[in-house]
């Protein structure tokens, strides 16, 4: 049901996982960062109508479809994605912007037409699903084009929720890697995208990496059927969206040097090389936008050494928002210690929020260098590597990855990481498996 | 300036300043309590409180009384009063509170009764100032009028003299403030503090350095109280990283006047949650168990027994709060709030200690050619070893299980079985109140006695401080805790010595 009591003023809770004992002489402090928002958008099917009591939306949202050649073979995945983002509009809430991209070696608009946003109600829909039956399938694929089209027609807007829906079946092979590096590097921070790949003729690795630098979502949809439920959730999650371009803000003092920043839940994305300085000895790593929802975060610093019996703040997290006037409001902050001590139960004992992402993030780095192995011919050390990934999964409770491993290789054991490789596997079962691979669990409760 | 002449009128005298019986003219000691009337102008330099001699008495029945009254007389000359006024203004009607902690006498009307002396303040018996002087120098613009709170106008020949040892400029701070005793102007806005440990960064509102992190110093890493005849000092030590002791010292009196001091110290237990809050809710426990129940008359033993009961009340229900750190770091351990305790009152000529856990008390007497003692018995597995016969106390106390307690207070605790004891020195002395903290580092008694400073009696607070020092030079691996409480055999002189 929809919750119609909650304020639309997001809430953010901050809260620190950690062993903050060190002994004497350790430097390196780990913890784990659950970010918390509560009282924004709603999630799930209820959203659109939970709208309906608030005020006006504040989001535009351009799709992107594929309408290369390679759409037309089989000719259902054509059809299959016209589908899909007639359902993806009819998700649209009333009074958000959108747009209709088709996406070939060039970028055209479908919908509405002339560098504009249609603001959706019923007759603009109409019109958009019309328009959609112009999309035909030729060409060749240029994605770059496609996202820097979608960057200006969704800054026309004045709106702070801008997002995007990129649809792809095959490779980027109509402009450079750099090309489309440029283009990411380009509506990074100004928009989020969540990216799809339709088949098993696309390359992982673009995919993600589209998703990874506009901070949404990546998934493998195989079968060109299944388009328009993911659609319509994936449109259901941006409509729950409330804040934007939120940062986390992380303070370290002076000799404090951080080993790393990534966002360990609900998927696995390394922050570490994302910050922008703000202010001495502090940085903020982006988060993109939030509704409803809750991320955990790994961060590790190496603290100066201290005496036994010291304390001291090995870093502060705060959660920022950009203020129109430059400044930043402050939505949450938390605080990572270290504190030195002699007694030797409390600084070796990991706190089991750190050990069990530290495990969920190796079980993401695993499947990777398992796949490559794989892809580059070392069976001896793919079959190592995923062996490794089977335990990690099992002994975290992470079934859905566990599952997909286990249609690339048999498991034999899967306590201690036995495993022989599949001889044959499906395509859509790897890619599956990669690009699911840095999905995690939370601990256990 | 702020001068304090003090020069009563002989009339106003009319009760004992301990218990306020009525006293009769010529009276050496008060008819009701004993308290010795002539104990007031003891001489200058002890910290003890002065106390009112009647005018009358001393002219008309005691010429030795007068004598005393009138030569100290002269200590407290406008001189060293004025310079000595110690840190604040304290404001008038405050004194009298004062007097209440730090006198025999709570029942002293602000007029009988000068200011304080809590601070320990010695006086100095320069000047050749008499009490006319005195009133002289005071009868200024100062305000004579405010502060004959019961008196009146000061006579020349004055026929009791009163005074107090340590000068206090407050009794005029209402109408005539003496700028150089008042507090400087106000403390810093909270923003301007500076990092104690780089000097450069200025502290956050969480306590840590805007630089280089560094956790300040909190309000509890070091806790220094005195009180006349009681002193307590504790601290975070070198190796813990916060300060998990706590103590309570107060005084009061009982029924008949006679004064009554207490001490308690708690040692927070470490594996426990929140060890600092239970030491802290059992110290306060058990003293404000204690300040009620001495004045009416309940044996200071059963009183110990109460207070110790209440403290662990007080530690069991933190138990019931909802726990933040539980909420927060749910997998830690989580043991109720627990804390050791243990107490010592100084009452009606008798010593009375209470403890649970393994935190001690010292018995280390003036004359050290007598044999010091050690009045608990630890509720630790290392006692309970060697009171089995199964282990020399050497061997147990070597064994790392040494300091596993088998009693406390906390909601866990198996069963609460308070231990008390009753003694009634028959010399002059110190109790040392102390947390393993200290006594890890002076196990014996003999140990112990040889670290207590041979002035002990006179400067309490000095001794806990030496006994802090020592742990501290020994390594201060734990919080450490000690209270201090000088005995002596008559109970006004306390001090005296």
């Amino acid at each position: 049901m929809a919750n119609f009591s909650k304020s639309n003023v997001p809430q953010f809770s901050v809260d620190v996982y950690q062993n903050e004992f060190l002994p004497e002489g350790g430097r390196e402090v780990n913890a784990i960062v659950t970010v918390t928002s509560t009282g924004g958008g709603t999630v799930g099917g209820t959203a659109v109508r939970a709208y309906a009591s608030g005020s006006a939306p504040d989001a535009a949202v351009a799709i992107m479809v594929d309408c290369s050649g390679s759409m037309d073979y089989p000719p259902t995945k054509m059809r299959n994605a016209r589908d899909a983002t007639a359902a993806a509009i009819d998700t649209l809430r009333d009074g958000v912007h959108f747009a209709v991209i088709g996406g070939t070696h060039v970028a055209k608009e479908v919908y509405p037409g002339g560098g504009q946003l249609a603001v959706a109600d019923a007759s603009t829909r109409d019109q958009a699903k019309q328009a959609l039956r112009k999309l035909s399938a030729g060409g060749g694929t240029a994605i770059g084009t496609w996202l820097k089209l979608a960057d200006r027609l969704l800054a026309s807007a004045d709106v702070s929720i801008r997002h995007g829906i990129l649809l792809t079946d095959g490779r980027n092979e109509h402009e450079s890697p750099e090309d489309l590096k440029a283009a990411l590097d380009a509506c990074a921070g100004r928009y989020t995208c969540d990216a799809r790949g339709v088949g098993t003729d696309w390359e992982v690795k673009e995919v993600t990496g589209i998703a990874s630098a506009l901070l949404g979502t990546a998934d493998i949809v195989a079968d060109p059927s299944g388009l328009a439920a993911d659609f319509t959730q994936m449109m259901e999650a941006a409509m729950g969206k409330e804040v934007a371009d939120v940062a986390l803000r992380l303070w370290t003092p002076m000799g404090a040097e951080i080993k790393f920043v990534k966002q360990v839940a609900p998927t696995v994305e390394e922050l570490t090389s994302r910050r922008t300085e703000a202010g001495p000895r502090a940085g903020d790593y982006p988060t993109g936008s939030w509704g409803d929802e809750s991320r955990d975060y790994h961060v590790c610093v190496q603290v100066p050494n201290a005496d036994l019996g010291q304390e001291m703040l090995a870093a502060r997290v705060s959660l920022v928002v950009p203020q129109s006037d430059g400044s930043v409001q402050t939505l949450s902050q938390g605080l990572v210690r270290a504190v030195w001590t002699d007694d030797m139960a409390a600084s070796t004992s990991i706190n089991p929020q750190v050990a069990h992402y530290t495990g969920q993030a190796e079980l993401a780095q695993v499947i990777q260098q398992g796949l490559d192995a794989r892809k580059a011919g070392d069976i001896d050390g793919a079959t190592a590597k995923l062996g490794r990934a089977v335990q990690l999964a099992a002994a975290s409770g992470n079934e859905d990855t566990a599952k997909l491993l286990a249609k690339v290789v048999d498991v034999e054991d899967a306590a201690t990481g036995t495993v022989r490789l599949k001889a044959k596997v499906e395509e859509a079962d790897e890619m599956t498996l990669e690009t699911r691979s840095t999905k995690t669990v939370r601990v256990k409760k | 300036m702020s001068q304090m002449r003090q020069v009563t009128d002989g009339a106003e005298m009319s009760s004992c300043p301990s218990c306020e019986e009525p006293l009769e003219s010529g009276d050496l000691f008060c008819g009701a309590c004993g308290f010795d009337l002539s104990a007031a102008p003891a001489p200058a330099g002890t910290d003890h409180p002065t106390i009112a001699i009647n005018g009358a008495a001393a002219q008309g029945g005691s010429p030795s009384a007068a004598a005393q009254g009138g030569a100290p007389a002269a200590a407290p000359g406008g001189g060293p009063q004025a310079s000595a006024a110690p840190e604040s203004a304290v404001q008038w009607p405050q004194a009298a509170e004062l007097d209440s902690t730090d006198t025999p006498a709570p029942v002293l009307h602000p007029g009988q009764l000068r200011g304080t002396d809590s601070s320990g303040t010695e006086l100095s018996g320069s000047t050749g100032g008499a009490g006319r002087d005195l009133t002289g120098a005071a009868g200024g613009p100062a305000g004579s009028d405010q502060e004959q709170a019961g008196g009146h106008a000061p006579e020349p020949d004055g026929g009791a003299v009163r005074y107090d040892h340590p000068p206090q400029p407050d009794e005029y701070a209402l109408q005539a403030p003496d700028p150089r005793t008042q507090p400087p102007a106000a403390t810093p806005p909270a923003g301007t503090k500076v990092c104690v440990a780089c000097r450069t960064g200025t502290v956050d509102q969480d306590g840590y350095c805007e630089h280089c992190g560094h956790a300040q110093p909190r309000e509890r890493d070091h806790m220094e109280r005195e009180l006349d005849h009681v002193a307590a000092v504790s601290d975070r030590g070198l190796r813990h990283h916060r300060n998990e002791d706590a103590f309570a010292v107060s005084t009061t009196a009982l029924p008949d006047g006679s004064p009554a001091v207490v001490a308690i110290v708690c040692d927070g237990v470490s594996s426990a949650t929140r060890p600092d809050e239970a030491s802290a809710a059992a110290s306060q426990a058990a003293n404000e168990s204690l300040l009620a129940s001495l004045p009416r008359g309940t044996h200071p033993q059963q009183a110990m027994h109460d207070a110790i009961i209440a403290a662990f009340d007080a530690v069991n229900s933190l138990a019931q709060e909802p726990a933040r750190a539980r909420e927060h770091d749910p997998h830690r351990h989580q043991n109720a709030p627990a804390c050791t305790i243990v107490g010592s009152v100084i009452a009606g000529g008798l010593l009375v200690v209470g403890w649970v856990g393994d935190s001690r008390v010292y018995w280390v007497p003036e004359d050290r050619t007598a044999p010091s003692a050690r009045l608990t018995e630890d509720d630790s597995w290392a006692a309970q070893m060697v009171a089995a016969g199964l282990m020399n106390e050497e061997e147990a106390y070597a064994d790392e299980r040494a300091h596993a307690i088998t009693g406390w207070l906390g909601a866990d605790a198996y069963e609460l079985e308070p231990h008390t004891a009753s003694f009634k020195p028959d010399r002059a002395g110190v109790v040392v109140v102390c947390t393993d903290g200290l006594w890890n580092y002076a196990e014996g008694a003999a140990e112990m006695a040889a670290v207590v400073p041979a002035d002990a009696s006179e400067r309490p607070l000095h001794c806990a401080q030496v006994l802090v020092g020592h742990a501290l030079d020994g390594g201060g691996h734990d919080n450490v805790t000690v209270a201090v409480l000088p005995f002596s055999l008559a109970p006004q002189g306390a001090g005296s010595a």
